[in-house]
């Protein structure tokens, strides 16, 4: 027979004065199970978990109610009372007194002193039906797969790797290196970009923990934290990574011009191309879409002039499996396509130009050489307008949010310009200038005061051609008046959205999204890189628009938070998971199609004992489940319990009040 | 023939009159990520609500099977309020939206059965509206007094 030890808490005056406490012990004495009941000041504190740790020995108790504050605030530490005195801590249960009734009732003593009973009561029923429960522990395999090879992404498998833990860092276009690699220079240091980032990218190409796989992308993730299986699929790149020396012959003998997609289509590579001089690894693909021997079976020139003989035209795409224990996503973000500004004359006007073909204009292994041209006429600007939200903060567009950057970018911009034509002379049309940063707003008060730029606060309502300069006609908020600002060149500074394939993504790998294609976090401030899936975290502008260096803290974080996971060879888990029993299982598989998280499978048992004859029943992965519960209230044949919450519990709990 | 749900009511009408100082028994069935957190709120900040409610933990809204409901009507409740995480917020992903379908044919199921549609109810409570928590508290509450005791169904008075 069970015997229940109670101990109710005064915790000070915050029950004792609305809860007659003798009384509610008095009462709890009555109940049949109930071999020990006791008060005391405050139960938490270390002579009342000495009470809970004698009492449990003396009285040879076989589960325990402390009635006391919520659960969700001493639980743990009167599980681990029960454990300290030898016993299970799971035969824990806490009836919660003082949230749930002295602090509520404060004007009704007597009422909340019989609720106080009645949860007492209620523990007490709940407790004698609960089990012994142990932490579950799940094997681990201590790779992590970094996906997106951006600066978030090399940074999270530097950091990964540097602890000595195998990465497979998946990169979908030929080259790491993700945005970062197309800026000159960077806010609010003006540190070249490519001077900070390639060595870097070079780290990760001969890190011995790093497995480099470029122009390939993720299929498929089965599995649960610690243990899942990823397929991977490289595309056929036409050239053999491992014969090619990078030397270059190809490429420039290939006769087929394509737009350059690093410099935003401003000039043109070839058919077979390495995307930038930089390029890790430094190896050509074939563009199989524009080459003329892959479309047409003519041409061939690549692999007639290639010494090696690296190329190969019948290479197929290739998926492969890896082993991982964690994923850390960094698919980094896209820039938005500002053709809904008509008004603007966005597509009609030549002179109109986003910022990143800006920024590949003044980099100096730019299209133009790092001088800004018009790409009308190839005259260099002398007035340029740049014009900020463009689509972000902008409900019209679908854009509520701000893109955080583009503030920073345009004031870079502006200092670029300056160094590149020192008679330019920059206007800014912006909503606020947002330069929250550690030295931000000193540089954009120095970027203002030496550029001598305009900042005109207000919105731009038309662009209009005249003659070959476009008339920028916007108002200026700060006068009341509606100014135009003639101009050589536009710049548009766009929205950061999510990448397109981000849902996609997300559903591949069982994680959510917001409405605007963003990664979503587990919680937005306290679990801001792991999300909702155990194991899968998020660096970078795929949760949200962010700088570089968030977006290196937030790798970093990730980082720590997979190293933190490998760190024990096996993973520990709360016990309160689904059962199934087999006995009473019919197979119906409701709980297959209603459990969130997949963690249910099917599996075959004999029939009866010594049967040959197999059935289905459902089996639930362990490192999987949750524990919500869905399963249960759907499971027709009463075969699933979830530990810590099952029938009889809660059953109990209804019937004893 | 469907049944509506006036003339199902019906069934419940001829109530014993309350003795003056009856008071309800509400169960609240409350997920532990939302509602129970506001319902820990609701008492750290200190906001009063009638003292009928006996309130059980769970881990989601989801785990509510519609037997517990029947049965807390069959043995010590007047009134059943189950309470779950805001459409969208469920700390299980999807758990509250299996409960809302879920509930929705319990309650026909109860209508079914006789008993007056405001004795189960189900509410949205985050963990952060302690307030929305008292006031459904008091509306749940005020709801089953009007009603009176329960007494369809009582396994005691099957044995009589």
């Amino acid at each position: 027979m069970a015997r229940v030890g109670v101990f109710v808490c005064f915790c000070g005056a915050n029950i004792a004065d609305y809860v007659d406490v003798p009384q509610v012990v008095e009462e709890v004495k009555k109940i049949r199970e109930v071999k020990y009941a006791v008060e005391y000041k405050y139960m938490c504190s270390d002579p009342g978990q000495q009470m809970i740790r004698d009492a449990i020995v003396n009285n040879r108790l076989t589960s325990v109610v402390v009635a006391a504050c919520s659960p969700r605030m001493h639980e743990k530490t009167f599980r681990k009372a029960l454990s300290d005195a030898g016993m299970n801590p799971y035969l824990l249960e806490v009836a919660n007194i003082r949230e749930h009734s002295s602090w509520v009732h404060q004007k009704d003593k007597k009422a909340a002193t019989e609720k106080a009973m009645d949860l007492c009561r209620m523990a007490v029923a709940k407790s004698i039906a609960n089990e012994q429960l142990f932490e579950i522990s799940v094997p681990v395999t201590k790779r992590a797969l970094v996906i997106g090879g951006g600066i978030a992404g090399i940074q999270a498998a530097l950091d990964i790797a540097d602890a000595r833990i195998p990465v497979v860092l998946v990169e979908k276009s030929p080259s790491i290196g993700g945005k970062m690699a197309q800026l000159d220079e960077t806010f609010p240091t003006l540190d070249c970009s490519q001077c900070i980032l390639t060595p870097k990218m070079v780290d990760v190409a001969s890190h011995p923990f790093i497995e480099l796989i470029p122009y390939s992308e993720v299929l498929e993730l089965q599995g649960f934290v610690g243990n899942y299986k990823a397929k991977i699929r490289k595309k056929a790149s036409y050239v053999n990574f491992k014969t090619c020396t990078g030397c270059g012959a190809c490429w420039q003998k290939c006769p087929v011009k394509v737009p350059n997609e690093y410099n935003m289509g401003l000039d043109k590579r070839r058919a077979i191309y390495t995307p930038f001089p930089q390029a890790v690894p430094n190896k050509p693909v074939i563009d199989a879409e524009h080459c003329t021997m892959l479309q047409k079976g003519k041409c061939g020139i690549c692999a007639k002039v290639c010494q090696p003989g690296a190329i190969d035209y019948t290479m197929q795409d290739e998926v492969i499996e890896r082993e991982i224990g964690a994923v850390v996503v960094a698919t980094g973000y896209d820039l938005w396509d500002p053709k809904p500004y008509e008004e603007y004359g966005v597509g009609r006007f030549k002179d109109i130009i986003t910022s990143l073909e800006f920024e590949r204009m003044v980099s100096a292994n730019g299209p133009t050489n790092g001088v800004p041209v018009r790409p009308s006429d190839g005259k260099v600007p002398k007035n340029v307008v740049f014009i900020k939200c463009i689509g972000s903060r902008d409900e019209a567009k679908g854009i509520e949010y701000c893109s955080k950057i583009c503030c920073m970018y345009t004031t870079k911009h502006t200092i670029l310009l300056h160094h590149k034509v020192h008679d330019s002379h920059s206007y800014v049309f912006y909503m606020d200038i947002r330069a929250a940063g550690k030295g931000y707003e000193e540089f954009v008060h120095k970027a203002q005061v030496d550029t001598h730029a305009t900042y005109l606060r207000g919105r731009v309502s038309k662009i209009y051609k005249k003659g070959d300069k476009l008339m920028v006609r916007g108002e200026d908020a700060q006068i009341g008046q509606v100014v135009e600002v003639e101009a050589d060149l536009v710049v548009l500074a766009t929205a950061v959205t999510s990448p397109h394939d981000n849902p996609e993504l997300a559903r591949l790998l069982g994680i959510s999204y917001d409405k605007h294609g963003f990664l979503s976090e587990a919680h937005p401030k306290l679990r801001p890189v792991e999300t909702a899936k155990a194991g899968i975290f998020l660096a970078g502008c795929t949760q949200a628009p962010k700088d570089i260096p968030e977006t290196v803290a937030q790798a970093s974080a990730c980082a720590a938070k997979v190293c933190g996971l490998f760190a024990g060879d096996t993973l520990k888990k709360d016990p309160m998971i689904s059962t199934v029993n087999t006995e009473f299982c019919s197979g119906c598989q409701n709980c297959v199609n209603v459990c969130p998280y997949g963690a249910i499978v099917t599996d075959e048992v004999p029939f009866g004992h010594g049967s040959k004859e197999m059935r289905t029943v459902a089996k639930i992965n362990e490192g999987v489940c949750q524990g919500c519960g869905s399963c249960v209230a759907i499971c027709r044949s009463m075969a699933i319990n979830l530990a810590g919450f099952t029938d009889p519990q809660i059953i109990n709990e209804i019937v004893s009040i | 023939m469907e049944a509506t749900t006036d003339q199902l009511v019906s069934i419940e009408k001829p109530a014993i009159t309350a003795p003056p100082d009856w008071e309800p028994v509400i169960i609240g069935i409350l997920c532990n990520w939302c509602s129970y957190a506001g319902s820990d709120l609701t008492g750290t900040s200190r906001l009063q609500y009638p003292p009928n409610i006996r309130i059980i933990r769970v881990p989601c809204s989801s785990r509510v099977d519609p037997w517990f409901l029947v049965k807390s009507l069959q043995t010590t409740a007047d009134g059943v309020l189950v309470s779950g995480c805001h459409p969208g917020d469920c700390h299980y992903i999807s758990g509250n939206y299996y409960a809302r379908r879920r509930f929705l044919v319990t309650k026909n199921l109860l209508n079914f059965l006789g008993f007056h549609e405001d004795r189960v109810q189900f509410s949205w409570v985050s963990a952060a509206e302690g307030p929305k928590f008292a006031k459904v508290v008091a509306k749940v509450t005020e709801d089953v007094k009007k009603l009176g005791p329960l007494h369809l169904y009582k396994k005691e008075n099957f044995s009589k």
